[in-house]
C-alpha cells in the first residue's frame, strides 16, 4: 500500500475507535451529573451510589477518550501536511477554539471533580461535574463546525497568491447550518448511547435482581432519555439528510446507490450485488422515501449518481467523483437501523419494568433481556461509528468538498514505512488498550454499586480537620 | 492591528504556551521519572501519584493548545513540523497515551503485576516525553534539513518541508538540549514533590533534587550556552540564560534552606527564561533551514493571515485569563501536603468507595 491508503487507513482505525468513546464520554458526564444533581436535592443515598458507580465506569472511559484525542489533533499535521498549510487559516481556529475553551474546562473540572469530594462544599462539587459535561458540549461543537467545513467550505476564499484557503467570516464557519445540525445529531447520538449503556447496565443488574431500589430509578431515567434522544437524533437526521442534497448531492445519491436520477425516488432495505456497478438491484423498496428523505415531498425528483458524476466532470475537471458506493449504501443503513434498535429496547425496557414490576432473576424473561442488554450496549456504538464512515467516506474523493482530493492532501515526504509504523503501532496500542478497558468495565459492574457512602465528605473532611490535620484523603489514585 | 503585530503576538503568546507547558507538565513528568526511584514502596508511589493526580490532565492541555494554537496562527510551520518531525511525535503519542491510561487505570485492580505494568508505563510516558522536547527544540532553534520540493498541486507550491530522517533529528545538539529538559524536568519534579508532601517523602525528594539538580545544572549550562551560536540576539538572549542559571542554582539553595515554595517558584523561572531564550533567539524564524536561510520557516511566511489572527486573538485575550483564575484556583483546592499516612489503604479509591466493594457484591 502507498502512504496515502496507510495514512487514509490510519485516520479511519484512529478516529472510528476515538469517537467509540467520544459519545459515551459526552452522554455520560451528564448522566452522572443529573444522578448526583438527584443526590445533591433529594438526599437519597441511591442517587449517590449511581453517582460513584456510573462515575467509575465514566471515568474508565474518558480517560481512553482524552488520550486517543491528543493522536487526532496531531495527525492532520503528521500525514496531511498538504492539507493542513491549504486549510490551516480556517481549520486551525476552531481547533484552537476547542483547546481554549473545552480542553482546559473538562480536564480542570474533572480533576476537581474526580479528587474534590472532601476539598469542596457539596454544591460546588456539583458544580464541577457540570463545568466538565459542558466542556465535553463545547469541545464538540469546535470539532464538529471544523468537520462541517469540509463537508461545506464556507466563509473563506481561495488567495490567489498562495492558492490556499483563508478565512473571511469565522461567523459563518462556525454558525454555518451543517454545523449547527450536525451538532445536534452527535448530542442525541451521545445521549442515545450513553442512555443505552445506563440502561443495559442497570436492566441487567435488575434481571439479576442485584441491587433493585439502587438500579430502578437509572433504568427508568435513562429509558427515557434513549426515546427523546431517538427522536432528536430522527428528526436532526432528516435535516441533515436534506441539507447533504443541496450541498453534497453526491453522498445522498450513493446513500441509495440510486445510478440514474429519478423523481419518486425508492429507498431500499435490502440490496444484492456488489452496488458499484452502474445500476444496483435492489430487493425490497418503499417507493418514493427517497424522495421524501431528500426533500420532503414523496414525488420530487432526486440526483442519481450517473448525473452527478458528469456535472463534476464538467465543473472540476476528467475524474472519478463517485465514493465507494457499499460501503456509503450499507453504513447508511446500519447506522440507521441499529440506532432504531436502540430505541426499541428502550421501549420495552419501559414496558417489562412498568410499575414498579420486576421479572423473576432466573425467569427466561430475565434470561432474554439480559442477554439483549448486553447487545443493546454496541449497537448505538455501532451506529456512531457507521455515521461517520458513512459521512466521511461518502464525501470522498475530496477532502474537502469541491476545493481539495484527499489524493492530494497526504503529506508528500513521510514515507509509506513510516506509516506502516504509526498505523500498526497505534492500532496495536488500541487493541490491547480496548481489551484491558473492557475487562475492567466489567469488573466494576460485576461489583455493583458501592453500599457504604459516606454522607457529606466534605462535612466530614471540614470535622476531622479540627482534631486532626493528617487525615485520610477521601479518594486518592 | 496589523499583521506584524498579529504575528509578533502569536509567536509570544505560542512562547508562552510552551513555557506554561513545561512548567506543569514538566513536573509530572519529572515525578513519573522518579517513581520507580523514589517510590521505592506502594504507598510511596501512591502518594507521588497523588501529588499530580488532580493536575496533570490540565496541564497536558497546555500541550493540546500549544498545537492547536500552531495549527491556527501558523499552519504552515504546524504542517512542516509536524509531518517532519514524524516518528518523534508518534513517540511522544505513544508515552502520553500510555501515561494518561496509566494513573487512571492503576489503581483499579489490586493486583501487583498489574500496578507494576502501570508504573513502568508512566515511567516511560515521562522519559520519552521529557527528552524528546528538548530534542525537538533542538531542531526547530538548530536548524534541521528543510527545503521546497518540487509539486504540482494547488497550494503547495514553494511549500517547505523537512527532508531529513528521524535520525537527522538526533543530533549532538539535539540531543543534549533533550538531555537537559529531562534532567531539568526531574528536578523541578523533585521539587514539586518536595512542596506537596511531607514527611520521608519530602525528604527522600529533596535529597533527589540535589542528586539530579547538580548534573542538570551543569548539562542546562552547556545546552544553553552552545544555543548561543543559533541565537539571533546573543545580546538578550545570553543574559536570559545567566538568569536562567541563577534561578536554578537559588532553587537548590532554596530546597536546602527547606524553602520549598521558593525552590518551585525557581526552577519554574529556570524553565521560563530557557524556553523563552531559545524563542527570543528564535524571532522572527519559526523553524530554522540547515540547508539554507533563504528556507527558514519565519512568522512571515508561514503565518495565517490577518484576520483569522485577529479572531484567535480576541479568543485568547478573553479565554486565557479565565482559564488561568480557574487552573490556579485548582492549585488552591489540592494545595495541602500529603503523607504515606493519608492514604487510603485500598488502592482503588477512599472510604465509602471500592474498599467496601466486597460487601456489595450481590
Amino acid at each position: 500500500m502507498e502512504a496515502l491508503d496507510l495514512a487514509r487507513w490510519q485516520f479511519g482505525i484512529t478516529t472510528v475507535y476515538h469517537f467509540l468513546f467520544v459519545p459515551l464520554t459526552i452522554g455520560g458526564a451528564f448522566f452522572v451529573a443529573g444522578f448526583q444533581t438527584a443526590w445533591v436535592r433529594t438526599g437519597n443515598p441511591r442517587y449517590l451510589q449511581l453517582t460513584k458507580f456510573f462515575g467509575k465506569l465514566f471515568l474508565i472511559n474518558f480517560a481512553m477518550g482524552v488520550v486517543t484525542g491528543i493522536v487526532q489533533e496531531f495527525q492532520f499535521g503528521m500525514n496531511w501536511s498538504v492539507y493542513s498549510r491549504f486549510v490551516g487559516d480556517v481549520f486551525g481556529a476552531p481547533l484552537a477554539m476547542e483547546g481554549l475553551l473545552a480542553f482546559f474546562l473538562e480536564s480542570t473540572f474533572l480533576g476537581l471533580w474526580i479528587f474534590g469530594w472532601d476539598r469542596l462544599p457539596k454544591k460546588l462539587h456539583l458544580a464541577t461535574i457540570w463545568a466538565a459535561a459542558f466542556g465535553t458540549m463545547i469541545s464538540a461543537y469546535f470539532i464538529l463546525a471544523a468537520n462541517a467545513w469540509m463537508q461545506h467550505p464556507v466563509g473563506y476564499v481561495i488567495d490567489p497568491e498562495t492558492g490556499r484557503a483563508v478565512l473571511t467570516s469565522i461567523g459563518t464557519v462556525l454558525f454555518q447550518n451543517t454545523a449547527v445540525i450536525a451538532f445536534f445529531h452527535t448530542i442525541f447520538a451521545a445521549f442515545l448511547t450513553a442512555g443505552a449503556a445506563v440502561a443495559a447496565i442497570a436492566g441487567f443488574k435488575l434481571m439479576k435482581g442485584k441491587q433493585v431500589e439502587v438500579f430502578r430509578p437509572a433504568v427508568k431515567a435513562s429509558s427515557v432519555v434513549i426515546l427523546l434522544a431517538a427522536v432528536g437524533v430522527a428528526v436532526t437526521g432528516d435535516m441533515d439528510a436534506k441539507i447533504m442534497v443541496e450541498q453534497q448531492p453526491m453522498k445522498m445519491a450513493a446513500a441509495e446507490a440510486l445510478y440514474e436520477t429519478s423523481s419518486d425516488a425508492p429507498f431500499s432495505i435490502l440490496s444484492v450485488g456488489d452496488l458499484s456497478g452502474s445500476e444496483a438491484t435492489h430487493l425490497i423498496e418503499v417507493p418514493g422515501l427517497l424522495s421524501w428523505m431528500a426533500t420532503g415531498s414523496f414525488g420530487a425528483e432526486v440526483q442519481g449518481i450517473n448525473n452527478l458524476q458528469e456535472e463534476y466532470v464538467a465543473t472540476y475537471g476528467p475524474g472519478n467523483y463517485v465514493p465507494y458506493v457499499p460501503v456509503t449504501y450499507w453504513s447508511f443503513r446500519l447506522m440507521i437501523g441499529l440506532g432504531m434498535l436502540a430505541a426499541a429496547f428502550a421501549l420495552w425496557s419501559l414496558w417489562v419494568f412498568r410499575r414498579q414490576r420486576l421479572p423473576q432473576p432466573e425467569s427466561r424473561l430475565a434470561k432474554i433481556y439480559a442477554a439483549a442488554a448486553t447487545v443493546l450496549v454496541l449497537l448505538p456504538l455501532a451506529a456512531n461509528s457507521f455515521g461517520w464512515i458513512f459521512t466521511e467516506m461518502g464525501r470522498q474523493p475530496w477532502i474537502v468538498f469541491g476545493l481539495q482530493q484527499t489524493a492530494d492532501a497526504v503529506s508528500p515526504l513521510v514515507s509509506a514505512t513510516e506509516v506502516w509504523i504509526t498505523m500498526l503501532g497505534f492500532t496495536l496500542v488500541y487493541l490491547i488498550l480496548a481489551i484491558i478497558e473492557v475487562k475492567l468495565l466489567l469488573v466494576y459492574i460485576r461489583r455493583g454499586a458501592p453500599e457504604d457512602i459516606v454522607a457529606d465528605p466534605y462535612a466530614d473532611a471540614v470535622a476531622a480537620e479540627k482534631s486532626d490535620a493528617d487525615k485520610e484523603l477521601y479518594f486518592a489514585y | 492591528m496589523t499583521i506584524d503585530t498579529l504575528v509578533l503576538i502569536w509567536f509570544g503568546l505560542i512562547a508562552i504556551l510552551w513555557v506554561g507547558y513545561f512548567i506543569l507538565d514538566g513536573f509530572d513528568q519529572g515525578v513519573g521519572v522518579l517513581l520507580p526511584f523514589l517510590g521505592r514502596d506502594e504507598l510511596r508511589r501512591r502518594v507521588m501519584i497523588n501529588t499530580i493526580g488532580p493536575v496533570w490532565d490540565g496541564n497536558e492541555v497546555w500541550l493540546l493548545v500549544a498545537g492547536g494554537a500552531t495549527f491556527a496562527a501558523f499552519p504552515l510551520w504546524y504542517a512542516t513540523m509536524f509531518s517532519g518531525y514524524y516518528l518523534a511525535l508518534f513517540l511522544i503519542l505513544l508515552a502520553l497515551i500510555l501515561r494518561g491510561v496509566a494513573f487512571e487505570y492503576r489503581g483499579k485492580r489490586d493486583d501487583a503485576t498489574w500496578r507494576k505494568r502501570w508504573d513502568a508505563a508512566i515511567f516511560i510516558g515521562s522519559v520519552i516525553p521529557a527528552t524528546l522536547f528538548g530534542v525537538a527544540f533542538g531542531n526547530v532553534v538548530g536548524g534541521s534539513p528543510i527545503s521546497p520540493i518540487e509539486t504540482t498541486l494547488p497550494g503547495e507550491a514553494n511549500s517547505l518541508n523537512y527532508t531529513g530522517t528521524f535520525f537527522d533529528l538526533l543530533n549532538p545538539f539535539s540531543l543534549t538540549l533533550g538531555l537537559m529538559t529531562l534532567l531539568v524536568f526531574t528536578t523541578h519534579g523533585a521539587i514539586f514533590l518536595a512542596l506537596k508532601t511531607k514527611g520521608e517523602m519530602r525528604e527522600a525528594a529533596r535529597t533527589a533534587a540535589f542528586r539530579v539538580g547538580i548534573p542538570a545544572a551543569l548539562v542546562a549550562v552547556v545546552a544553553l550556552l552552545w544555543a548561543q551560536l543559533h541565537s539571533g540576539r546573543v545580546m538578550i538572549t545570553l543574559p536570559m540564560v545567566l538568569l536562567a542559571a541563577v534561578a536554578f542554582l537559588g532553587a537548590l539553595a532554596a530546597t536546602w534552606r527547606g524553602r520549598d515554595g521558593w525552590a518551585f517558584i525557581l526552577t519554574s523561572g529556570t524553565i521560563a527564561l530557557a524556553v523563552a531564550s531559545l524563542f527570543v533567539g528564535l524571532w522572527p524564524n519559526v523553524m530554522v533551514s540547515s540547508i539554507d536561510p533563504a528556507y527558514n520557516l519565519t512568522v512571515y511566511n508561514a503565518s495565517s493571515q490577518e484576520y483569522t489572527l485577529t479572531v484567535m486573538t480576541w479568543v485568547a485575550v478573553i479565554m486565557t485569563p479565565i482559564v488561568l483564575i480557574y487552573q490556579g484556583w485548582t492549585y488552591w483546592v489540592f494545595r495541602k501536603r500529603i503523607s504515606t499516612s493519608m492514604i487510603p489503604p485500598e488502592p482503588q479509591a477512599g472510604r465509602g468507595d471500592d474498599r467496601f466493594a466486597g460487601a456489595a457484591k450481590g
